[in-house]
């Protein structure tokens, strides 16, 4: 296994540009997955890794060997695609084996090695089947079986999972795991569920049109959204933005939807930019940071219960503050007699703010 | 069909389509009772002696023999092979290259089929084919009728390539193959019916082929069957009903054969598309 880097690497497709000065490191071992919305560039980044693309411009090194503009087959890489891409004229034992093939291993040791992945998967018993006559999550296993005999320095999965059921996905999805670490592969994982993504991944990058918006561990991502676009891309539901601006002679925010001042408190030690007054801002603040009351505060903006989803051990609030929703999530079974006005209450130490730009500032 | 149709227009629909088909079948019918026949006309009868004979004839005629048995072979044969070759080479790279105006280019050449394999271009063919020194050889005639197949041939086959996934070759690419492995192992077994299809037809159609050789070819020795068939007429420009017949029964012979093997083996209709 070897660590792969990109040095602002773009590219594009005519007037679309699919990937825009991605520079990324994955270590070693280290399982990074690209997530994003589609259309964002992650399946483009994971092809110019494969040498399926060739960058505009940048550089890719997989190990220390620059493989920029190498073919695919001199790159040394798996690849596992979101339609599997089994051969569907072949079984499973010529499927699996075909990059032994092609390599020229003997026909007893390709059998061998074949059988011995295949067992490990537990696909060992369908190698004299073809791909049409085995399920979606064999084929799944059989497309990273074949990756696996390959013995690449990298892994790169093209959503994998995409095309299986819930179910099947949350086993495939332990399996992968569980997999990655006894094996300690090197991967680029592409995603567009955040889930998915947070189960699996020691880093995720988070794209946007082509950029990276951020880089991170899955918590590191989730709690410290280092712009708008993450803030409300990660999380379910996604954090609350309000848009608001500065009145610095009260030291208060103003919440665009309904005007309502709301004292800056412990947020004005954390400011660490020069910020004007009547600069506009956004205020982020995740569902479970904030609570319901009765009665005003400081740190609270008035508003009206719009809708209430429990939801088995939680409860969702929507509440409408000025003609904005803002979902509040209260972690207990029963949620207690609410008024139709409540205060909504921030936990201000838990509270993002983002400047004119999106990106953050406390 | 309709429910509420009178039983007298039932009957007038019945009585047209058998009118119908048995226009087209007449000839058949014929071309299956003549050449056992000892007597033949241009009637359809079953015959009052069953005989042979016709056959025997048939091959007293060396040249006509010789037409059906090494050239009509090499000339159909010849452009079978290059046909579903180039056809599936071209259409190969026509699908899985960027060219800019790619679609209008393969248009284009449809249209210039026609002209090629056809009556307007015998003329330039002609002296092409002179000047290349190939007037009066079985090359000449296998290029000339390739190259009036081929757009078609292209034009069906890229039917076949665009159906299979890109990401199966990407696949090979990635675990090492080589363009060549890719070919080999997996584009061309997926296009394998594709490639049935084109070879046949081609095959029927150089093997039918008339107006081509009889232009390009000089010596006897060198023509197909579709010209030999004269040979079976008589001084006087009538035919003779018996040979021809019998002639004409063996000519049929291969593409039925040919057909029968490809139904069975990829189950399609001929021009009805393939069964998938
Ligand atoms: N071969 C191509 N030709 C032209 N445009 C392309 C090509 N491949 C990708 N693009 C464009 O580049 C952009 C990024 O595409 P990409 O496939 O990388 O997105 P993605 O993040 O994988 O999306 P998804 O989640 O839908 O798979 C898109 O706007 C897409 O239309
Ligand atoms: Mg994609």
């Amino acid at each position: 296994m070897a660590q792969i880097t990109l040095e602002n690497v773009t590219k594009t497709f005519g007037a679309v540009t699919a990937v825009d000065r991605v520079s990324l490191t994955i270590a070693e071992g280290e399982l990074v997955a690209l997530l994003g919305p589609s259309g964002c560039g992650k399946t483009t980044t994971l092809r110019l890794i494969a040498g399926l693309e060739i960058p505009d411009s940048g550089r890719i090194f997989i190990g220390d060997r620059e493989v920029t503009r190498l073919p695919p087959r001199e790159r040394d890489v798996a690849m596992v695609f979101q339609d599997y891409a089994l051969y569907p004229h072949m079984n499973l034992m010529d499927n699996i084996g075909y990059p032994l093939k092609v390599r020229g291993v003997p026909r007893e040791e390709l059998r061998q090695r074949v059988q011995e992945v295949a067992r490990r998967l537990q696909i060992g018993d369908l190698l004299d089947r073809r791909p049409s006559q085995i399920s979606g999550g064999q084929q799944q296993r059989a497309s990273v079986a074949r990756a696996v005999v390959h013995e690449a320095q990298a892994f790169l999965f093209d959503e994998p999972l995409s095309n299986l059921d819930a179910k099947l996905r949350l086993e495939a999805r332990a399996f992968l795991k569980h997999l990655q670490h006894t094996e300690g592969v090197t991967a680029a994982y592409v995603t567009h569920d955040q889930a998915e993504a947070m189960a699996l991944a020691d880093r995720i990058v988070v794209m946007n049109h082509g950029k990276i918006m951020q880089i991170g561990t899955p918590l590191d991502v989730y709690r410290n959204p280092q712009n708008t676009f993450v803030a409300a891309f990660i999380g379910n539901p996604p954090m609350n933005l309000l848009p608001c601006h500065l009145d610095m002679a009260q030291g208060v925010l103003v919440v665009a939807a309904n005007q309502a001042p709301l004292d800056l408190g412990l947020l004005r030690e954390r400011i660490r930019v020069a910020l004007k007054d009547g600069d506009s801002l956004t205020l982020g603040v995740r569902p479970e940071n904030i609570t319901l009351g009765a009665e005003p505060g400081p740190a609270a903006i008035p508003g009206k219960i719009y809708v209430t989803q429990p939801l088995g051990g939680e409860t969702l609030v929507n509440v409408e503050v000025g003609d904005q929703l803002v979902s509040v999530r209260i972690f207990t079974e029963e949620l207690p007699p609410l008024p139709e006005q409540v205060w909504l209450t921030l936990d201000l130490a838990r509270t993002f703010l983002y400047g004119p730009d999106g990106e953050r500032i406390v | 069909m309709n429910r509420y149709e009178s039983p007298l227009a039932r009957v007038g629909i019945v009585l047209f389509t058998m009118l119908a088909a048995s226009f087209f079948a007449l000839p058949l019918l014929w071309l299956a009772t003549a050449p056992f026949d000892a007597r033949v006309n241009l009637t359809v009868h079953i015959p009052a002696e069953l005989t042979l004979d016709n056959f025997r004839a048939v091959f007293q005629n060396s040249f006509a023999v010789r037409a059906l048995l090494v050239n009509n072979l090499i000339i159909a044969g010849g452009a079978m092979l290059t046909v579903a070759t180039v056809a599936t080479l071209a259409s190969y790279g026509l699908s899985r290259t960027r060219i800019p105006g790619r679609d209008i280019l393969v248009y284009v050449l449809i249209l210039f089929s026609s002209v090629v394999g056809g009556t307007a271009a015998m003329v330039p063919l002609f002296l092409l084919a002179y000047h290349l020194g190939l007037v009066d050889t079985h090359i000449g005639v296998i290029l000339v009728m390739s190259g009036g197949l081929l757009p078609s041939a292209i034009f069906i086959m890229r039917d076949f390539v665009d159906t299979i996934p890109r990401s199966y070759e990407e696949a090979a690419l990635v675990f090492g193959a080589s363009p060549l492995h890719i070919f080999r192992d997996i584009a061309f077994p997926l296009v394998r019916p594709g490639v049935a299809v084109v070879a046949i037809w081609a095959f029927v159609n150089a093997w039918g082929a008339f107006l081509i050789p009889v232009v390009l070819l000089r010596s006897p020795h060198n023509m197909p069957a579709s010209v030999a068939l004269y040979s079976f007429y008589s001084e006087a420009g009538t035919p003779v009903h018996t040979l021809v017949a019998a002639y004409a029964f063996l000519y049929t012979i291969p593409v039925l054969v040919l057909y029968l093997i490809v139904n069975w083996r990829f189950g399609f209709r001929f021009f009805g598309g393939i069964k998938r």
